[in-house]
C-alpha cells in the first residue's frame, strides 16, 4: 500500500516535471512573439515603462501599425509607407517562391536521375555526382558573395528580380536534391517499369506514375525552400538596393537608423514573421516531414 | 563477366533500340558548335569594345549570357540528337549541373583571382596583382583569428544546444496531452527571419533599461545587466539568441529518430524492468546515435554560415568579441572596401571548412562503424 502510494506519488512529480518542461520552453518560444505584438500598440511611454498586459497595464493604441498604414483608420487612406510595405512584401513574395518553384523542379529531375540511373562523366560517377550536388550545401554565402557581385555587376544583374532569384535557386537547390533523392528512393521501381513495358518514355513515366507518388513530399521540399528564401537577408543585402529590395534588408537597414520608434518596428517585424507564423501552424505536417526526411536516412 | 554488367545496369532498365541516323547526330552537332560560335563572337566583340578597339557593342554582358543559355539549351538537345534515349536520361541532371558550374564554379574561379589582388573599392588604382601579400596580411591579422576562434566557441554551444533538444524531443515523444499543440509551437522560432529576431529578442527584449530581460535579471538580483557590453555576456547572448531559433530544427529531426525507434525492443526493455535511465543510456542512445550524429554535422553547417543576427545586433562588437568569421568579411567589405583581401579570408575560411567537415564526417563514419 505504501509502495504503491509512492509509486503514484512518483508518477504524479514526473508529469508535472514533464508539462513544467513543456509549458516553459513553450513560454520561451512565444514571450518575444508575445512582446513584440505588444509593442506594437504601445504608446511610447508605455514602452519604456515594460508594461506587459494590454487593458490591464496600459490601454492599448494602433500605433505602429498606424504608421505602417495598416491600421483600421488609416487602411483606405494614402499611405507612403503602406505602399513601400506591399512592394517590398510581393518583391520577397515573387522572388522567393519562384526560387523555390525552380529549385523543385530542377532539384527533383536531378534527384530522379540520379536514384535511377547511373550516370558517368569523366571520372564522376553517380556517388560523385550526389556529393558534388550536397557538398554545396556548406558553401558559406560570403564566399560567393563578392564574385557574384562582380558579376551580376557586369552582367546588369543587381537589383533585379532574375539575379536574386538565380542566387536563392542556387542556396536552395542542395537541399531540394538531399529530400527528394529519399523520397524517390522510396518509390519502387517496378511501377515505372511497368508503364515502361506498356510503351511510356522515360520522361512520361516520371511525369505520370512517380511525380504524383512524391508530390507530397514535394510540396514540403516547396515550403521549406520558400521559407530560407523568405527570411534570406544575407545576400539580399548585397545584391538589392531599391527595385528588388525585400523584406528582410528593409527591416535590418530600420533597425540600424537609430530614430525609428519602438512601435513602428515592433509593427513591421511582425509583419515580417507574420506569414511564417501562419504557415508553421497549418502546414506543421509538411515543414517537419521535409526536415526530418534527411534526419533517418542519414 | 555477366555480373559486372548486372552493376553497370541502371535501376530502372530501360532498353531502347532507337536507331539514330548520322544525319541526325550531325544536325545535334552543329547546333552546339554554331550556338558555340555565335557565343564567342558576342564574347569577342564585347571584350573589344570594353577595350575600345571597337566602337559598337553593348551596354552590359548579358546578351553574353543570353548566348550562353542558349548554348547550354544546344548541349541539352543535341544530347537526345545524339545519344537518343541515354540522352533523355542525361537531360533530368543536366539542368542542375549546368546551373551550379555556372552560377558557382565560374565566380569562384573569378573570386579566387581577386584574392590575390590588391583591390580597394576606395582607392582609384583599380585592383592589381600582389601574389601572397594578402595572405601574410592574413597571418598576423589578429581579428580574424579571433573570429575564428570565436566560431569554434561558436561551434561547441552546437553540444549544450543539442542536450536541450534531445530532452525536448523525449518529451514530445513520451505520453503527453496536446502533443500537435507543442510541436507546433516548438516549431515557431525556426520560422522567424533571423532579421526579425535580432530586433524583437536582440534589440527590444534585451534593452538594458526596460526590455523585459533585463528586468527579469534586475528582479532576480542583477543590478546593472548588461547583455553586450563584456565580451564573455555578449558572446554568450549571441549563443543563446542563435541557439532559440535553432533547437527546433535539431528537435524535429531528432523526433523523427525516435518516432522510428523499434517499439518492440523498447517493450522489451521495459518487461525486463529497465529503469528510465538505463533504458535512455543503453537502448535509446545507442540506436539514436545515426539520427543524432547527422542532426549534429547539419547543425553544425548552419552554424557555420551564422552572420545575420551578429551583424545586425552587435556588429561584432564589444572588441570583436561575437565576430564569427562571415560577419568579419563582412566589416572588412564595407567599413574599409577592403576587398581583395575580404575575398581572400572567404577562401581561406572555406578551405578551413571543407578540412573540418571532411575530418567531421570521417570521424562521424567511423563511430558508427565501431557502434554497429
Amino acid at each position: 500500500m505504501v509502495a504503491k502510494g509512492f509509486v503514484m506519488k512518483k508518477e504524479f512529480f514526473e508529469k508535472i516535471l514533464i508539462y513544467g518542461i513543456l509549458l516553459l520552453w513553450t513560454f520561451i518560444c512565444l514571450f518575444p512573439i508575445y512582446w513584440t505584438a505588444t509593442t506594437s500598440f504601445k504608446t511610447a511611454a508605455s514602452v519604456t515603462q515594460g508594461l506587459l498586459i494590454p487593458w490591464l497595464d496600459f490601454e492599448p493604441a494602433w500605433k505602429g501599425w498606424k504608421n505602417l498604414g495598416l491600421s483600421p483608420d488609416t487602411i483606405f487612406t494614402e499611405s507612403n509607407p503602406r505602399e513601400e510595405f506591399l512592394a517590398r512584401f510581393f518583391n520577397t513574395a515573387f522572388i522567393s517562391s519562384t526560387a523555390s518553384a525552380l529549385a523543385v523542379i530542377m532539384g527533383s529531375f536531378a534527384a530522379y536521375g540520379l536514384s535511377r540511373f547511373n550516370y558517368k562523366f569523366g571520372f564522376m560517377r553517380n556517388p560523385d555526382i550526389s556529393f558534388f550536388f550536397l557538398s554545396q550545401l556548406i558553401l558559406p554565402p560570403v564566399v560567393l558573395a563578392l564574385p557574384v557581385l562582380v558579376l551580376y555587376r557586369e552582367l546588369d544583374l543587381l537589383d533585379t528580380h532574375i539575379g536574386m532569384i538565380l542566387i536563392y535557386t542556387l542556396t536552395v537547390l542542395p537541399i531540394v536534391i538531399w529530400i527528394m533523392r529519399d523520397q524517390f528512393n522510396a518509390v519502387p521501381i517496378e511501377l515505372e517499369e511497368a508503364a515502361l513495358v506498356d510503351g511510356a518514355t522515360v520522361w512520361g513515366g516520371f511525369f505520370k506514375i512517380v511525380f504524383p507518388i512524391v508530390l507530397p513530399g514535394l510540396a514540403s521540399a516547396f515550403i521549406l525552400c520558400l521559407i530560407l528564401c523568405w527570411n534570406e537577408y544575407f545576400l539580399a543585402a548585397l545584391i538589392t538596393s531599391t527595385d528588388a529590395k525585400t523584406m528582410p534588408v528593409m527591416v535590418a537597414s530600420q533597425i540600424s537608423s537609430q530614430s525609428i520608434k519602438w512601435w513602428n518596428m515592433a509593427a513591421i517585424s511582425l509583419a515580417l514573421c507574420f506569414p511564417l507564423i501562419v504557415a508553421a501552424i497549418f502546414l506543421e505536417r509538411y515543414i517537419v516531414k521535409g526536415m526530418a526526411a534527411g534526419a533517418i536516412k542519414g | 563477366m555477366s555480373e559486372i554488367k548486372q552493376m553497370e545496369r541502371d535501376p530502372l532498365y530501360v532498353v531502347s533500340p532507337s536507331y539514330i541516323s548520322p544525319k541526325t547526330k550531325r544536325f545535334g552537332k552543329i547546333l552546339v558548335w554554331s550556338s558555340f560560335f555565335l557565343m564567342s563572337i558576342i564574347g569577342i566583340i564585347q571584350i573589344l569594345y570594353n577595350l575600345e578597339k571597337i566602337n559598337f557593342g553593348f551596354n552590359n554582358w548579358r546578351p553574353l549570357l543570353y548566348s550562353y543559355i542558349l548554348w547550354a539549351i544546344a548541349i541539352g538537345y543535341s544530347r537526345v540528337l545524339i545519344y537518343g534515349e541515354r540522352g533523355k536520361r542525361n537531360l533530368f541532371i543536366f539542368p542542375a549541373v549546368m546551373f551550379i558550374i555556372s552560377i558557382v564554379i565560374f565566380p569562384m574561379l573569378f573570386g579566387l583571382y581577386i584574392s590575390f589582388t590588391d583591390w580597394n573599392l576606395s582607392s582609384l588604382d583599380g585592383r592589381k596583382f600582389n601574389g601572397l601579400d594578402n595572405f601574410y596580411q592574413m597571418m598576423s591579422d589578429p581579428y580574424y583569428w579571433n573570429s575564428l576562434k570565436n566560431m569554434i566557441y561558436y561551434i561547441l554551444a552546437v553540444l549544450v544546444e543539442f542536450a536541450i533538444a534531445f530532452l525536448l524531443a523525449l518529451l514530445l515523444n513520451s505520453q503527453i496531452k496536446g502533443r500537435k499543440f507543442f510541436r507546433v509551437v516548438f516549431l515557431i522560432p525556426l520560422m522567424l527571419s533571423p532579421v526579425a529576431v535580432s530586433w524583437m529578442v536582440g534589440k527590444s527584449m534585451l534593452e538594458q533599461r526596460f526590455g523585459p530581460v533585463a528586468n527579469f535579471a534586475r528582479w532576480l538580483g542583477w543590478e546593472t545587466p548588461t547583455f553586450f557590453s563584456s565580451p564573455e555576456i555578449a558572446r554568450l547572448t549571441m549563443m543563446c539568441m542563435d541557439a532559440w531559433t535553432f533547437i527546433p530544427l535539431m528537435i524535429i529531426m531528432l523526433l523523427a529518430g525516435l518516432q522510428a525507434l523499434p517499439k518492440e525492443v523498447l517493450e522489451a526493455a521495459k518487461v525486463d524492468g529497465a529503469n528510465k535511465w538505463t533504458m535512455f543510456k543503453n537502448i535509446i542512445f545507442p540506436i539514436m546515435l545515426p539520427v543524432s550524429l547527422t542532426t549534429l554535422v547539419i547543425r553544425i553547417i548552419f552554424k557555420l554560415k551564422l552572420a545575420d543576427i551578429i551583424i545586425i545586433v552587435t556588429a561584432g562588437g564589444p572588441g570583436g568579441a561575437t565576430d564569427s568569421v562571415t560577419s568579419f568579411i563582412v566589416r572588412e567589405y564595407r567599413d574599409r572596401s577592403n576587398v581583395g583581401y575580404g575575398t581572400l579570408l572567404s577562401f581561406v575560411y572555406l578551405i578551413l571548412i571543407i578540412i573540418f567537415m571532411t575530418i567531421l564526417i570521417r570521424f562521424v563514419n567511423r563511430w558508427l562503424q565501431r557502434a554497429s
